[in-house]
């Protein structure tokens, strides 16, 4: 045992750095051979495209309303004058041309309101008395014909403020529905529950273009003689019948999460049925399914894209509008899709965005 | 204190659950059949006062229209239930197309998003995020407008390998001459399918008496690969391909897709490919970081532990949300109306315009999407059912 000398192992290199610009390429851009081959492609790739687009879509581009100018750039670069000569019938469709701060006013307040019940702390019920009080003024902006406002009719309505109000008037009517389809689904009565199922697969089952063409072409059959509504509010009804049967799954879905424990202790307080869902399973499942509803919200929103196949001029349908009687513009309707992709997606985009903060925000208070 | 007797079973008053339940769905009985019922009688109402007339007889007339393109023989003189199943025909073709493109491209893209490269990640995510936040109608759009005025004319289209063709004319694709010789080529792939088909099962049965692992995937797919090449082979080798050469008008030779088939096929694969690899990433993301780990510990290769554990584990959560993926193409293929491509959306529209039997028309449409969700979902539901967890 004795004689054992004590020799010190050799030193270990020293960590090898792996914070920083060099070690962040090394690890991510040239880990082995495939990924040093995807990095040479995906370089080479995009020394080849990214110049001839850059040069196309800003270099030669012509950002003047001048169709000459365009028609010659044709091929070599965008015109991007089609948006800023046609950008107001774009955005606002077929309304009065003088009356246009009147959809503008009304949109904004519509999008502070979209935003503002975006906000936790302003989930309160003073938040659904707001929302009815918005949507009647923007109503009445919209259509006028009170305080020395001229009247205009829906027909004229068109463009972004349609695209909002159908997305954001289709989801506040179809929450309440849809709510009370999923807790029918839910229910131990076999008749509401078989009606509610019914309801929720019949719709989910077909497209949304064939209830349009229902609202389009049969609402007026099925009211009586002389009283059938308006187009706009025809497809609002295919909206928001279309919107809460997708709603109602995600609404069930929360319900389902709810342990059964916290109805069963609620049923021994005494409380009855409507009083348990009321004050204890809607409040937790509601929450839960914030993420759900936002992106059924993003889906409605291009869903409404649709709506211009039944004639109405909302976006897309004010695109066509804008440039198709017009010959000296027609031929740079990419540039006028290019716009308007820029918009849905910037919607979409940041709605999405939310829905995932919004998801981890509520993570944290299960996470323990 | 006297004793409060337990609840009688049948208590008619308003106090018992039961009798409750009861009023409650009469009600509601009442209420939906009342609703139908006022909507029925407005619509008879309704058509005796315009003069249209209702009934699907018209469905034997003749259509009187052209379709521009179908998988089976058509005329104008055919009766409206032909041209209808023109429509289905051309729904189910690019459906079944889209859906199997889809797959794997939004595969690819969602596995993408866990690539070592930061270039590649970056692309994917891109993509995913573009594509699935803009309308498909709009992309729909563009992708027609691309093939209608940016694409060159026919007399010079745009070539890959002098193989492949795209211009306004849309996209000519070589195919082979069918003849004998590839008759007998695929009777080999036949064959083939049914001995690996066989050796699959012996493999499998092997391994689970000894416990010795057999190729299951490998070795399979050579017994089809060499049954091809005997039959290919046997057949002295044909290799006659009909290529398409630009003609003045049209394309000589090969098969070609129309510009609105492959606007509505390009939408719709783009548009669901992005979903699909957001689908396909949760799947892979859900399995427990636990698993990979223990598979490693005990001695799996990282292949076997993709098959073997992780794989199987993802596609459990992959199935649902890939089927009512699935189901959207599908829907969303109805937007064809929009550009011109004959869908069955787009037949029972002329058909509505011409005839003016709303009703019918539409009931066929909602028909049709529903035969075709509804047998979809069960499919994947007995699908779903083999892959879920065989718990207790």
């Amino acid at each position: 045992m004795s004689g054992a000398v004590f020799k010190s192992i050799e030193p270990r290199p020293a960590p090898v750095r792996t914070e920083g610009l060099l070690p962040w390429v090394r690890a991510n851009l040239l880990a082995d051979w495939p990924s040093i081959l995807a990095t040479l492609i995906v370089i080479a790739l995009a020394l080849r495209f990214l110049p001839g687009l850059f040069d196309w879509a800003l270099l030669n581009a012509v950002y003047r309303p001048d169709a000459d100018a365009c028609q010659a750039a044709r091929g070599t670069g965008a015109c991007w004058g089609v948006v800023s000569e046609k950008y107001r019938i774009i955005i606002f469709g077929r309304y009065p041309y003088e009356g246009q701060w009147r959809p503008l006013l009304a949109t904004l307040l519509l999008l502070g309101l979209l935003i503002a019940s975006c906000v936790r702390s302003f989930w309160r019920p003073w938040l659904a008395g707001l929302w009815v009080v918005v949507i009647a003024a923007f109503l009445l902006l919209m259509g006028g014909g009170w305080f020395g406002l001229s009247s205009v009719g829906s027909d004229q309505w068109g463009g972004l403020p349609l695209t909002i109000m159908l997305a954001a008037l289709g989801i506040v009517l179809a929450f309440p529905l849809s709510v009370l389809v999923a807790l029918g689904r839910r229910s131990q009565l076999p008749a509401i529950r078989t009606v509610c199922i019914v309801y929720v697969e019949l719709i989910r089952g077909v497209p949304l273009i064939s209830v349009l063409f229902m609202a389009s072409f049969l609402f007026p059959l099925f009211m009586p003689i002389g009283k059938s509504p308006d187009v706009l509010v025809r497809v609002l009804v295919g909206i928001t019948l279309f919107a809460a049967a997708y709603l109602a799954e995600t609404v069930r879905g929360g319900l389902q999460a709810i342990p059964k424990g916290q109805v069963e202790a609620a049923q021994s307080l005494g409380l009855g049925y409507w009083q348990t869902q009321r004050k204890i399973v809607l409040p937790q499942a509601l929450a839960m399914v914030v993420p759900g509803i936002m992106n059924i919200f993003i889906g409605v929103f291009k869903d409404t894209s649709l709506v211009t196949i039944v004639s109405l001029y909302e976006l897309t349908g004010a695109l066509s509008l804008a440039l198709n009687s017009d010959a000296n513009w027609r031929p740079f309707k990419l540039e006028g899709y290019l716009f308007i992709t820029l918009i849905y997606f910037a919607f979409c985009f940041a709605m999405s965005r939310y829905s995932l903060w919004i998801e981890k925000r509520l993570a944290v208070s299960k996470s323990r | 204190m006297a004793e409060r007797a337990p609840p009688k079973r049948r208590d008619w008053s308003w106090r018992s659950q039961a009798f409750r339940g009861l009023v409650y769905q009469v009600l509601a009985v009442v209420l939906v059949a009342g609703g139908l019922w006022y909507l029925a009688h407005n619509t008879l109402v309704n058509m005796q006062a315009r003069g249209i007339q209702s009934g699907f007889d018209f469905l034997a007339q003749p259509a009187g229209f052209d379709i521009g393109e179908s998988v089976i023989p058509y005329d104008a003189l055919d009766p409206y239930w032909k041209a209808f199943l023109v429509g289905v025909l051309n729904t189910l073709r690019v459906a079944i197309v889209g859906i199997v493109l889809a797959t794997l491209l939004g595969t690819l893209l969602g596995i993408g998003r866990f690539s070592r490269n930061a270039l590649v990640r970056g692309i994917c995510y891109a993509y995913v995020e573009v594509f699935r936040n803009v309308p498909v109608l709009l992309q729909l759009l563009m992708w027609y407008l691309t093939f209608t005025e940016l694409l060159p004319p026919v007399a010079e289209p745009l070539s890959v390998g002098g193989l492949f063709w795209l211009s306004k004319n849309g996209f000519a694709f070589p195919t082979p001459l069918w003849n004998l010789g590839l008759a007998i080529t695929a009777a080999g792939g036949a064959v083939g399918l049914v001995l690996a088909w066989a050796y699959h099962r012996w493999a499998r049965r092997h391994f689970e008496k000894t416990g010795q692992p057999r190729s299951m995937v490998l070795v399979p797919l050579a017994i089809v690969v060499v049954g091809l090449a005997a039959g290919w082979l046997v057949a002295g080798a044909p290799r006659e391909w009909s290529v398409p050469v630009p003609g003045t008008f049209t394309m000589d030779g090969g098969a070609s897709a129309t510009p609105e088939f492959m606007a509505v096929l390009l939408g719709l694969v783009f548009y669901t490919s992005a979903f699909i690899a957001e689908v396909v990433r949760a799947g892979i993301q859900s399995v427990a970081h636990g698993q990979t780990e223990a598979a490693s510990s005990i001695g799996l290769s990282k292949n076997l532990a993709m098959r073997l554990v992780i794989l199987p584990q993802a596609l459990r959560v992959i199935i649902p949300p890939m089927t009512s993926q699935y189901l959207n193409l599908t829907k969303n293929s109805s937007l064809a109306v929009a550009i011109g491509y004959p869908d069955v959306v787009s037949i029972a529209n002329t058909a509505l315009n011409q005839t003016g039997r709303a009703v019918e028309c539409i009931a066929i449409i909602m028909l049709v999407y529903l035969t075709t969700s509804l047998s979809t979902s069960a499919f994947m539901n007995w699908y779903n059912a083999r892959a879920a967890i065989k718990e207790r």
